[in-house]
């Protein structure tokens, strides 16, 4: 390789998503300590210091520790027991702030499932979630966020026709109020929404989507119904903006997060091609361009999964 | 005590039936000295044998009251807080006290298993029917403890238990019982933490925090959160004031008084007993004995002795 594509592929190892162990081992181990004063002198994640010395830009440190971190998260994430792992991923979702990923695990997880992260919670951190949740929220999301993480929802598949089609009303109506009051803090809305099965609540969506073709947004509660109802749309959504360029830190988590717990599932085989329609390529192709090593590797092959 | 062959308690109990008129007295022998777990057993062999569901032959030819007791005696706990539960959501005013006693005395598993069952025989959640049959404050209160899963733990954080007694005693001071915060301490933490903040209040403000509820005696919302403190915190005395209530009232009101005896005796019924002794200066057996006759009588007397043995 010529030493201008190494300087390129060292630059990218420092500045992408995931690290590239093999160029880093590849370049940075051969390389003379002349190559290297060049590499300092040239890139743009260092600065030339008043006592004359190229100083590592801190920023790019720190967002190195992110990257080399990221294998090792998610390797830690994907031995963890199911439970643990949605245990603590609301937990630290609660600490951020990050509600989004609370309603992302309290409505994709099945019953059983939800009801084994918050035992796994009582253990973890000697709190019921719920008292967590309703502590610490203090907004108008406390409502919807408390209903969703205590929801023990039927699992059958029967559906009370008539009364979907009642509650799908209820909704529409609170949508089309929501410049005079915020949906999610309408009492009924937050009823069907933290209390129905999820069969029901597709009923509903169905019901929702007859009236009014225009159901996406990007409210709370098209999330909150996204989550229940489709799934593999909000989960398809969520691994596009991870990949983009210039995404943050939390936006870029959800890569980790979201494979990690589904790639055992049904879901993963749907989340593919829901992602493959909306976008025109594979989920696979997308992570391969955009992410490097091990991190890229262990990915590619756990979506890979009952292929 | 005899140990008796499951195979014997079905035939006897068939035989209960056969014939005019049902032979209560073997019925209530049987079945009011038998665990809930080997009654199960009992049900089970009898479908097995019979090829009929001795609920359902209970049903047919029993009457009233102590159809009712036996019945409710005979299911699995947990079917039994369900269907509880189930008729609670589908009656007004008072049931509200119902299904605040069942989901604030059971532990987190049991309120597990009861949702459960309900799933499975009602088909739906107890929790969507609480919220769909419920509005306003109580269905504000009692969405939130149907759905709780309580940490059970015995870990308690006295900074938190100071500062929600302080919440509490200012919300109640200006009386917004209904107060989000109110409800998200009653409905979310766990009964050591309510326990440790409820004594904080006392030793604070001086009274305990059911008399400060007291301010209207009408008020259905506050009697509701009179009781779901009980439940959480003492629930022995709560059942003792059921019975005598139940007991005392004209004629009695024989639902809270079948409700409190089949679903308390395998668990707390002796410290009920002791309580009621306390409170009343006379034996919940005696008081039992000059309320009701009958069969009825009979099986309430029979299970209320159900773990002395």
């Amino acid at each position: 390789m010529a030493l201008s594509d190494e300087f390129q592929a060292l630059t990218k190892s420092f500045s992408g998503f995931g690290v590239d162990e093999k160029s880093m081992i590849s370049v940075l181990g051969k390389w003379h300590k002349d190559d290297i004063k060049s590499y300092r002198k040239e890139s743009p994640h260092f600065v030339q210091d008043d006592r004359l010395f190229e100083k590592w830009v801190d920023p790019r440190v720190a967002f190195l520790e992110h990257e080399f971190l990221r294998f090792k998260n998610a390797v830690v994430l994907w031995t963890m027991h199911p439970w643990e792992r949605d245990a603590r991923l609301m937990k630290e979702a609660l600490d951020g702030q990050a509600y989004g990923v609370i309603i992302e695990v309290a409505c994709t997880r099945s019953s059983e499932e939800l009801l084994g992260a918050r035992r796994a919670y009582h253990s973890l951190f000697d709190h019921s979630i719920e008292e967590d949740v309703a502590s610490r929220v203090n907004d108008s999301h406390r409502k919807l966020l408390v209903g969703l993480v205590s929801s023990y929802r039927y699992e059958g598949t029967k559906v009370q026709e008539a009364i979907a089609k009642s509650e799908a009303k209820i909704l529409f109506a609170a949508k089309k109020n929501a410049d005079k009051k915020n949906p999610i803090e309408d009492e009924e809305v937050v009823r069907i929404v933290t209390t129905r099965s999820k069969p029901h609540l597709k009923a509903i969506f169905k019901h929702c989507k007859e009236i009014n073709e225009d159901v996406d947004d990007e409210s709370i509660l098209a999330k909150t119904m996204q989550c229940l109802c489709t799934p593999q749309t909000y989960f398809s959504k969520v691994l596009d903006a991870s990949l983009c360029h210039g995404a943050d830190e939390n936006t870029k988590k959800a890569l980790t997060r979201v494979i990690v717990t589904r790639a055992d599932e049904e879901d993963m085989k749907a989340i593919k091609e829901e992602y493959h329609k909306q976008h025109g390529v594979s989920l696979s192709k997308n992570i391969d361009d955009v992410v490097n090593g091990n991190f890229k590797d262990f990915l590619l092959t756990l979506i890979a999964r009952g292929d | 005590m005899a140990t008796h062959s499951v195979a014997e308690d079905c035939e006897q109990l068939r035989k209960a039936f056969a014939g005019w008129g049902t032979n209560e007295g073997l019925i209530i022998s049987i079945l009011a000295h038998r665990s809930s777990a080997q009654i199960k057993l009992i049900r089970e062999t009898y479908a097995q044998t019979y090829g009929e569901d001795l609920l359902k032959d209970l049903d047919k030819e029993l009457s009233s009251d102590f159809e009712r007791v036996v019945v409710l005696w005979a299911l699995d706990p947990a079917e039994r807080d369900a269907f509880l539960a189930n008729e609670a959501t589908k009656r007004w005013t008072s049931s509200n006290q119902v299904l605040v006693e069942i989901t604030c005395t059971r532990t987190s598993d049991q309120l597990l298993l009861a949702k459960q069952a309900y799933h499975a025989r009602f088909k739906r959640s107890l929790e969507e029917d609480v919220a769909y049959r419920s509005s306003g404050d109580f269905r504000k209160l009692l969405v939130p403890l149907a759905s709780t899963y309580r940490y059970e733990g015995d870990e308690v954080n006295m900074t938190l238990a100071k500062s929600e007694a302080k919440i509490l005693h200012e919300k109640i001071s200006e009386k917004a019982y209904n107060h989000e915060d109110v409800i998200r301490i009653l409905s979310t933490r766990g009964k050591a933490q309510i326990n440790a903040t409820l004594n904080h209040y006392k030793n604070e403000f001086g009274n305990d925090i059911n008399k400060d509820l007291k301010t209207d005696p009408k008020d259905e919302f506050l009697a509701v959160l009179r009781a779901t403190v009980k439940c959480l915190t003492r629930p022995e005395k709560y059942f003792e004031k059921v019975l005598r209530l139940a007991i005392n009232k004209r004629g009695t009101d024989e639902g809270a008084l079948t409700r409190v005896v089949t679903t308390r005796a395998e668990i707390d019924m002796k410290i009920i007993k002791e309580e009621y002794h306390k409170r009343n200066s006379v034996t919940l057996d005696h008081a039992i004995g000059k309320d009701t006759t009958g069969d009825y009588e009979k099986m309430l007397l029979a299970l209320i002795c159900h773990g002395d043995a």
